[in-house]
């Protein structure tokens, strides 16, 4: 049996301390090389799973399991995750004033090289972020900003997408990425995306998104609905298209188990 | 961009304060304080009478003021176990040639010889309380400047050096400006004569080295019209289990039209109480500027100040304090309008790690006539554990209504979502931490010379290791 890239089982999650249960029971598998949609309405759970994917100490796993490559990963840190690969595009990036996006990229990319291969040369970093600047269009001044400190909501999406470029993840969970991002830099971002799967066909993605906009850029083996804490709903990008018609009324929760 | 990071490393890292050189001193004063070790240093220096004078009145100053009951505990200081005068050597060095063996292993674990190398010049360094290695630029004697310890300037420049000498820290000034007054060694004495600009910074670097000793070095510079120049002083101490002791006076003439820029980088040992009185008079259309690095040290208390004497005089004050474990440093700014048109900026960022604690303690006053003052002041603190410790203590005294001051304090946490996000990259909690940290100093370690703002993020770097649990 060949392993998934990314399976989440009967995965339950609350804010920790002891706060309210938000994640119900989410079961999805990603194998590599696909693209799934993630959809649901405001306040389902969407993000909460993907910042537990990503190893959020806020929030508390109280059942299930998330497993990259056939490996658990729920007693990894953050940082552990994703030097195995995870990637997690936020909604609301953070700010890091007076912290530049090249020193922070460098950082990143040299936390994750081993002691043998020692740090990125200072010219191969260079050449590696005009590449993936490029690639997305983005000025090379944007580099030398600190990192999301007063940044436009678009481009607060550009700079997720453009660590994301640098990083080159085995599996990238982009939440509302397409948010905020004007007509443009909507295309542009996408295409960078499809050529980042150009470039791994193994790399697999969660796109999280209210809009069928990116779906049609970036097409997705399939589509989700989370409801509740739970995925209510799956099909084809057939269902992104029904969902804009119809919204997320005719849908319902699935039952509970009968308990017996 | 902040991009320091990419210039080759200069050898630092071995450098973790704690690593002491075999050097004798040639002369080693009792333990304590007395008229009797004044009159010894006085006679010692070979220094003329008004100057012994000074010293014995400074002295008496110091006995009779009581000791300042605000600002850190100072309850542990012990006087009579403190070394106020050493002397390594008899004579100034001119070329490095000429520093002995020992001296110059010790300056080169502090990168002194790649200062060298990049002409970063002029290097003034006190070793000891007392000069033991200056160099001077060509250039720079042939544009007239004065860069001597304050020992030659006082001998081959009596009358300049006289009058202006104590004009701007007098002895009752304070209890430690008192102290520093009557014991002073060591210390540089510069002079940039009327409308010369220097380039390249003028740079001291010190070093307190041996046990218990009191280090009270003395600075004096001026500035004539016109003139330009910056001058750096930075020095670190290694780690000793007893009590040592710093209190420095700087006195600092901005005369009219000139621009001056003072950095310190100081990074003491645990053990150390560094008590130092900086102040600047900025005379009319002058601008000062004081760049200020406090790590380490148990106490520090220190207040760089500018007393904005003529019209459109502006003074700046940018400081950075790190409270490590068990430290405190009660630091800020001080701004005096008593002209008109004067403008002041105070920005003071402080760190306090695990039971640290930072003070920022500042005073602005606006004298009666001082119309259309302006001065900002911006405090920043920056707790990283739930045990370290933060107080503001903004003092504004306004004789002038027609002036105008503005006043914002924050206090920061590391947030939990800033330390995830770093995290969720790839960088382990205490690089996430340390990212943070460096990034909060970013605004005033670009200030800096690249060099120093190497040796400021490295020595933050090191501070922060074993941070995180
Ligand atoms: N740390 C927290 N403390 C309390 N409630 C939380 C916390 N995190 C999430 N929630 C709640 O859990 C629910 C799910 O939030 P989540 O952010 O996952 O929704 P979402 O599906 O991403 O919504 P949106 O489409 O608006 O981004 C919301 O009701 C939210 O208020
Ligand atoms: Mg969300």
């Amino acid at each position: 049996m060949s392993e998934h890239l990314l399976e989440i089982r009967d995965l339950q999650a609350r804010v920790a301390d002891g706060g309210i249960e938000i994640l119900r029971g989410v079961d999805l598998v990603i194998e590599p090389g696909e693209m799934h949609a993630l959809m649901g309405p405001n306040g389902s759970g969407k993000s909460t799973l993907a910042k537990v994917i990503a190893g959020h100490p806020g929030y508390e796993v109280t059942g299930g399991d998330v497993l990259l490559d056939g490996k658990s990963v729920l007693d990894l840190e953050p940082d552990e995750r994703s030097r195995s690969g995870l990637f997690l595009a936020f909604q609301y990036p953070a700010e890091i004033p007076g912290v530049s996006i090249a020193n922070f990229l460098r950082t990143s990319l040299n936390a994750r090289r081993s002691e043998e291969e020692g740090d990125l040369d200072v010219f191969a970093f260079q050449k590696l972020l005009n590449d993936k600047l490029g690639l997305l269009q983005v000025q090379p001044s944007f580099a030398a900003r600190y990192v999301n400190d007063g940044f436009s909501g678009g481009e607060k999406k550009r700079n997720e997408i453009l660590q994301m470029a640098m990083l080159e993840p085995s599996m990238a969970v982009m939440d509302e990425t397409d948010s905020g991002l004007d007509i443009d830099a909507l295309r542009i971002v996408s295409e960078g995306v499809s050529t980042l799967r150009g470039q791994d066909d193994r790399m697999g993605v969660l796109l999280i998104t209210h809009y069928k906009r990116i779906l049609g850029y970036l097409q997705p083996d399939q589509v989700h609905v989370m409801l509740n804490g739970r995925i209510a709903h799956s099909g084809g990008p057939e269902l992104a298209d029904q969902l804009e018609e119809m919204g997320y009324d005719w849908l319902h929760e699935p039952e509970p188990e009968p308990v017996g | 961009m902040p991009d320091n990071e990419t210039v080759t490393d200069l050898g630092l890292d071995e450098y973790k304060y704690d690593f002491v050189t075999d050097e004798k001193p040639l002369f080693k004063a009792e333990k304590g304080l007395s008229e009797e070790l004044v009159r010894q240093i006085s006679a010692h220096k070979d220094e003329p009478e008004w100057m012994l004078e000074f010293r014995l009145k400074a002295l008496e100053t110091f006995y009779s003021k009581p000791m300042p009951n605000w600002g850190g505990d100072l309850s542990t200081l012990n006087l009579d176990e403190i070394y106020f005068y050493l002397k390594p050597q008899d004579h100034m060095e001119r070329s490095w040639d000429d520093v002995p063996e020992n001296i110059k292993q010790t300056f080169e674990r502090l990168g002194i010889p790649e200062a060298e190398r990049k002409i970063l010049a002029g290097v003034g360094a006190q070793f000891e309380s007392e000069m033991v290695y200056h160099s001077l630029k060509k250039e720079w004697e042939e544009q007239g400047i004065i860069f001597e310890s304050i020992e030659d300037g006082l001998r081959k420049y009596p009358e300049l050096f006289r009058e202006h000498f104590a004009t701007i820290v007098p002895p009752q000034d304070n209890k430690y400006a008192a102290l520093n007054s009557a014991v002073w060694s060591g210390g540089s004495f510069v002079c940039i004569p009327a409308g010369v600009k220097v380039e390249i910074p003028l740079q001291a670097y010190f070093r307190v080295n041996a046990e218990q000793m009191g280090q009270f070095e003395r600075t004096l510079i001026i500035c004539e019209e016109g003139s330009q120049a910056h001058y750096i002083e930075g020095c670190t101490a290694p780690v000793y289990t007893t009590e040592s002791f710093h209190s420095g006076v700087i006195e600092i003439v901005v005369k009219k039209n000139a621009r001056f820029r003072y950095t310190t980088i100081q990074n003491w040992s645990n053990n150390m109480y560094n008590l130092v009185t900086q102040r600047a008079m900025v005379h009319e259309n002058a601008n000062m500027e004081w760049v200020d690095g406090n790590l380490g040290s148990k106490l520090t208390m220190k207040y760089p100040s500018c007393y904005l004497v003529g019209e459109r005089a502006h003074g700046e004050i940018l400081s950075i304090a790190y409270a490590g474990d068990g430290q405190h440093q009660d630091t800020g700014g001080k701004v005096v309008h008593a002209a008109p048109n004067t403008t002041s900026q105070i920005v003071s960022k402080s760190i306090s790690k695990g039971t640290g604690r930072s003070t920022y303690r500042g005073l602005c006053k606006v004298y009666d006539g001082a119309i259309n003052s302006k001065s900002n002041v911006e405090c920043d603190a920056l707790l990283l554990n739930d045990t370290s410790r933060t107080d503001t203590y903004p003092y504004i005294e306004i004789d002038e209504n027609q002036s105008s001051i503005g006043h914002e304090a924050s206090v920061s946490k590391v947030g939990e979502e800033q330390l995830f996000y770093l995290m969720s990259r790839g960088l382990s909690e205490e690089q996430a931490m340390t990212m943070v940290v460096r990034g909060f100093i970013e605004p005033i370690a670009k200030e800096l010379p690249l060099e120093y703002a190497i040796e400021l993020n490295r020595l933050i770097e090191l501070e922060m290791e074993g941070s995180v649990g």
